[in-house]
């Protein structure tokens, strides 16, 4: 089954993050294919590399990045909500004059319709959040 | 066609699982993840309504979100299944679309 998963809260902030993490390994695990992960609002604080968690809590951020080399994941952060949110990539950085960029590794930054093209791709799609 | 309801809040917090009750169609699988599954425990005020919507639907409770909030498994009303994340997963496989019933 081809599975697309949306996760609408920030990391540390909200279970959302944790259960859609949960969610998509198992699904991964049991072969499902999960053609993309879209973060949108809040969620899209999943996507930056700059967090530094305590040693003994779970590396939220790490956590996506290595799922997503793993199984060659699609991380999509909305672009809206990202500029919003101070999320850059080196083409936003370029695009609003930035002077740094925050992106972690295997994390994109794009539209909506990319929500909207997983939705039609994907047999289900599976939401979490608020 | 069956669908697969998701409640992820307490019903002591928010009426999202009345709601997902009232307004699902016999067969539907409702499943309580993280909050939502405050509405599987025994003894509550929720109950009966649980109870009442296993006459024509199927109730899951997450078992990790369970244990986080201390509920053992002898505290949860019978009839509700509980699943781990491996059965969140067949749950969507199984059902025609999901709805987030946030």
């Amino acid at each position: 089954m081809k599975l697309a998963v949306q996760v609408n809260e920030g990391p540390y902030q909200h279970q959302a993050t944790d259960s859609a993490y949960h969610f998509t390994k198992a699904a991964l695990e049991k072969g499902h294919e999960v053609f993309r992960v879209f973060f949108y609002h809040d969620g899209v604080l999943n996507g930056t590399r700059l967090t530094t968690p305590p040693q003994d809590d779970r590396n939220i951020v790490n956590r996506w990045v290595e799922l997503a080399e793993k199984y060659d994941l699609d991380l999509v952060l909305c672009v809206a909500a990202a500029q919003r949110r101070g999320l850059v990539d080196d083409g936003e950085a370029e695009r609003n004059k930035k002077d740094a960029t925050n992106i972690a590794p295997k994390f994109r930054i794009s539209g909506l319709g990319q929500l909207i093209e997983a939705a039609i791709q994907a047999d289900r799609l599976v939401v979490f959040g608020d | 066609m069956a669908d697969l309801l998701t409640v992820n809040k307490s019903p002591f917090e928010k009426n999202s699982l009345e709601l997902a009750i009232k307004y699902s169609q016999p067969g539907s699988a409702i499943l309580l993840i993280e909050d939502g599954v405050y509405g599987a425990m025994k003894g509550t005020v929720a109950e009966a309504m649980v109870k009442g919507a296993m006459g024509d639907k199927k109730m899951y409770a997450l078992k990790s979100d369970l244990k986080a909030r201390a509920i053992k498994d002898d505290r949860v009303i019978d009839g509700v299944e509980v699943v781990d994340y491996a059965g969140f997963v067949d749950l969507v496989e199984a059902n025609d679309k999901v709805q987030a019933w946030l």
